[in-house]
């Protein structure tokens, strides 16, 4: 056979074609024989629920894995890709569900290190006028010189969409790139993209589960079902529950918790002016004062990077506040075990495994970081117990649906929903808790999932228990809120009753205007 | 109930009701240490035979030497105990995620601590006088490393740096002690504290020339395997030492816990530097601070922070210690050339932890 030599990087996109491709990990096989084509210029999403398949199949196209059968056709020819280097010269470049820039780094000097040809010195005064000229021509505006650490997690998103557009990729593969943006800045940055698209500059292949995405900015749709393919086809040919069957194996089933009417209850948590400040010692709270009563969810709605994140920190023990108050109960409250324990204070943490598990320790030790010093977990006040902690984890496994090897397995070899769940089973499972606080639960997490995590964080209401909900999601704070408030630069801004609540308002105050 | 049953089946099926002893893990844990130390075996090989010594020969003598005679392996254990005392001092805040090397210095603190307690009840019945002894190096062992943690959480300051830096200081001050206020007139080419009564040293065991620092050190490894594998102390310090973050949201006193590791891990090297005056010096002088410290980082790292093995790779470095003189009469080779094995041997270890992960072979097979 005539295997034409790798042509150099193409100039326009080329049409990408899988054919039949079969990853198989020891007997596990993670898809099986799929199928799917993206002619250039076109924006086609890739649909599945968790574990379908969806990351495995990416990773084949991107030179992480090596698919076991199967071809790839770029440009009508068959190409092997064995690196993520070999994607690059082919114009593939992907935008990953975890952020891949060094922290420590200006966006600039990110931006710059992601080139394969990055030369042995750097003349930075060139390199950023190519930079602030490619800057002019960009959908959307970062400041250049803020090191990444200093980025909210929207702001890195934005970053990593424009390394790949500044690496010149013209098959961009985007992994649930707006689970970590608004509503509004995932319209605007989908918006962006799609402009490129139409102008025949990109193809996208985007990974999704969120159907407004679909229907907003997709031309064709392919869907994967536990690793095998389950349907294909134009989104303006579609509904929403053909997608949904399609992915789901049977017609979508809506089973929402209603929220009984309101039974407020006296107040249960309430922060008063506390101010917290950044890593880099910038206030970060500024001020914020609020209340939570029994039986009510409170929202939090901003633009991430506001100090929500410092303030559920706060909130979590993970940070100190430098002044103001927490009280629960009327009691002060510093987040220690005991007060913790004491009041029944839960969370759900974003970045679940990053906040709220270590990665070394097994699934069954990580479900009892809350109970492991107390009976039946603890024998004589000070051994732990290891059936309990097992027996416990194979009971949270099957009621949560938790797909790991054995209970034993380290949480880190998890898949990120899989870890989440195990957190909510370790957080809810007691169904003891009096206060919760949840600060994007549902990040990157498929439909079904967040169904009934609002359910959950619904019937938690209903039950009476004080729900503070921080999400940078408004769709999610509008339909679980009784109350929304706004942040915006470390301050509360505004108040308001979702029934009664305009977005577009919402959306000005966000923006801090 | 849950609705989340319907996006996956129930894995609950394929879980035994018992953990099944998962043997590729456990396997890996051993393999990769035993291969690197190999590794280091042929490389000092490489060593031996540059300097005009046949390896296997000079392997051969070692195993003699450290485990040859019932003459030899007394000399191994009484070595292996101060081992496994400041292995500890390692391992212990390993847990925890601080990596703590002022073995050395809390030995002689401890030693310190130790001859000063002694001198201080000349006249009390020996197992008072023992007892003290041992209270007192533990504690300023203790308090020595506490130093460290108390910088590092209280300032920030990196517990590395800090307690290697705190080694020369400790023994600057022991110099100072036998030079000045401690000294016993009497040493006169090496100068030494008082000696501690003859009847108050540590006794040893039965007829052998091995100590009850044996003992201790073995007690002293089983209780630390205890308290890190198997009760909630342990439990907690894991967390801390695998993701603070998670360790902060479960509530738990970082500092104080870590501070409580870095007392027990100094009181573990304190008992060494006791057992090393009490047992072998009879006197508080330079010789104690001969290098168990720094070997002890040694054997902390082998036996990957854990209690057992530590008991294990400390037994084996007391023999390879054990050996340094035959090296030198046998072979001519320089007596630092344990030393250097010494070092193969940490750099292997070292390396050989970037290695864990990577062998498709050891990773439970997937249901």
């Amino acid at each position: 056979m005539l295997i034409p030599p790798p042509p150099a990087r193409p100039e326009k996109p080329l049409p990408l074609e899988l054919v039949k491709i079969t990853k198989r990990f020891g007997s596990f096989v993670a898809n099986n024989e799929i199928s799917l084509s993206v002619p250039p210029g076109t924006f086609h999403a890739l649909l599945g629920e968790n574990g379908a398949g969806k990351s495995t199949l990416v990773k084949c196209i991107m030179g992480f894995h090596q698919a076991s059968e199967g071809d790839i056709l770029i440009g009508g020819h068959s190409r092997s890709i064995k690196s993520p280097y070999d994607a690059y010269q082919f114009g593939i470049g992907m935008v990953y569900q975890h952020f891949t820039l060094v922290p420590a780094m200006t966006v600039a000097e990110n931006l710059v290190l992601s080139r394969p040809d990055i030369p042995r010195v750097i003349d930075w005064k060139m390199e950023m006028a190519r930079l602030r000229k490619f800057m002019e021509t960009a959908p959307f505006q970062v400041d250049l010189l803020t090191p990444a650490s200093q980025l909210a997690a929207g702001e890195k998103q934005k970053v990593e969409i424009l390394k790949q557009l500044y690496l010149d990729t013209k098959f961009l593969i985007l992994d649930e790139p707006t689970s970590v943006l608004t509503p509004v800045e995932a319209d605007e940055v989908l918006g962006l993209i799609r402009k490129k698209v139409e102008s025949g500059l990109l193809s996208v292949l985007l990974i999704t589960h969120k159907f407004r995405e679909v229907f907003g900015f997709c031309d064709e749709i392919t869907v994967l079902r536990r690793g095998q393919f389950a349907g294909r086809g134009l989104v303006r040919d579609m509904t929403a529950d053909q997608m949904a069957e399609m992915m789901m194996g049977g017609p979508r089933e809506s089973k929402t918790v209603s929220k009984s009417s309101s039974n407020r209850g006296k107040a249960a948590l309430n922060l008063k002016d506390l101010w917290a400040d950044k890593d880099s010692g910038v206030p970060a709270v500024e001020g914020v004062s609020l209340t939570v009563h029994e039986g009510e969810v409170v929202g939090i709605a901003g633009v991430s990077g506001n100090g929500q994140r410092e303030l559920v920190e706060v909130l979590a023990g993970q940070r100190t506040s430098t002044s103001g108050e927490v009280n629960i109960h009327g009691q002060p409250y510093r987040a220690t075990r005991e007060e913790a324990f004491a009041h029944k204070v839960f969370l759900l943490p974003e970045e679940p495994l990053r906040n709220g598990c270590v990665p070394q320790m097994s699934v069954a030790e990580n479900m009892a970081l809350r109970s492991f010093d107390r009976a039946p977990m603890t024998r004589a006040k000070c051994f732990i117990n290891r059936k309990a902690i097992r027996q416990n984890a194979v009971e949270m496994i099957s009621r949560y649906s938790v797909k790991t090897r054995s209970p034993e397995t380290p949480i880190g070899d998890l898949s990120g929903g899989n870890v989440q769940r195990a957190v909510l089973a370790r957080e809810l499972g007691s169904g003891s808790e009096n206060i919760l606080v949840a600060a994007n639960p549902c990040f990157g997490l498929d439909f079904a999932a967040v169904a009934s995590i609002h359910a959950k964080i619904t019937e938690a209401r209903n039950r009476g228990v004080a729900v503070l909900l921080v999400s940078e999601d408004l769709d999610e704070l509008l339909a679980l809120s009784d109350r929304l408030l706004v942040i915006s630069h470390g301050k509360l801004v505004y108040e308001t009753i979702p029934a009664e609540a305009d977005i577009k308002t919402i959306g000005h105050h966000m923006a801090g205007h | 109930m849950t609705t989340l049953a319907t996006t996956s089946q129930p894995s609950s099926a394929t879980i035994p009701s018992e953990p099944g002893w998962q043997w590729r893990p456990a396997l890996e844990a051993v393999l990769i240490p035993v291969g690197a130390v190999m590794a280091a075996l042929v490389l000092f090989g490489l060593f031996c035979a540059a300097q005009g010594a046949n390896p296997l020969s000079v392997f051969a003598a070692i195993k003699r030497a450290a485990f040859g005679s019932w003459y030899a392996l007394q000399n191994t254990l009484v070595r292996a105990a101060p081992l496994m005392l400041t292995a500890l001092c390692t391992a212990l805040p390993a847990r925890l995620g601080l990596v703590v090397i002022g073995n050395e210095g809390a030995l002689v603190a401890g030693g310190l601590g130790a001859v000063a307690a002694g001198l201080a009840v000349p006249t009390a019945p020996p197992a008072l006088a023992i007892a003290i002894m041992t209270l007192a190096g533990m504690a300023c062992g203790g308090l020595w490393i506490s130093i460290v943690g108390l910088m590092h959480y209280k300032r920030g300051v990196n517990e590395t740096i800090s307690s290697l830096l705190m080694n020369y200081i400790a023994i600057a001050i022991l110099n100072h002690l036998v030079n000045g206020p401690m000294r016993d007139p009497s040493s006169l080419n090496k100068p030494s504290s008082y000696p501690i009564a003859e009847a108050n040293l540590l006794p040893r065991l039965g007829e052998s020339e091995v100590h009850y620092g044996l003992i201790f050190g073995v007690i002293a490894c089983l209780l630390a395997w205890i308290l890190m594998e198997h009760s909630t102390f342990g439990f907690k310090a894991r967390m801390i030492g695998g993701n603070i973050r998670a360790a902060r949201m479960a509530g738990l006193p970082v500092a104080r816990l870590g501070l409580t590791t870095c007392f027990l891990a100094g009181s573990a090297a304190g008992l060494a530097g006791m057992v090393e005056v009490a047992a072998v010096h009879g006197r508080a002088n330079e010789s104690l601070a001969a290098g168990y410290g720094y070997a002890g980082i040694l054997v902390a790292f082998v036996a990957r922070h854990r209690g057992l093995p530590i008991i294990l790779v400390a037994t084996a470095l007391g023999g390879i210690l054990a050996s340094g003189g035959i090296l030198q009469r046998q072979f001519k080779l320089p007596d630092a050339s344990i030393l250097v094995f010494q070092g193969l041997v940490f750099l292997t270890v070292l390396y050989s932890d970037s290695l864990y992960g990577k062998f498709k072979f050891f990773k439970e097979p997937s249901v």
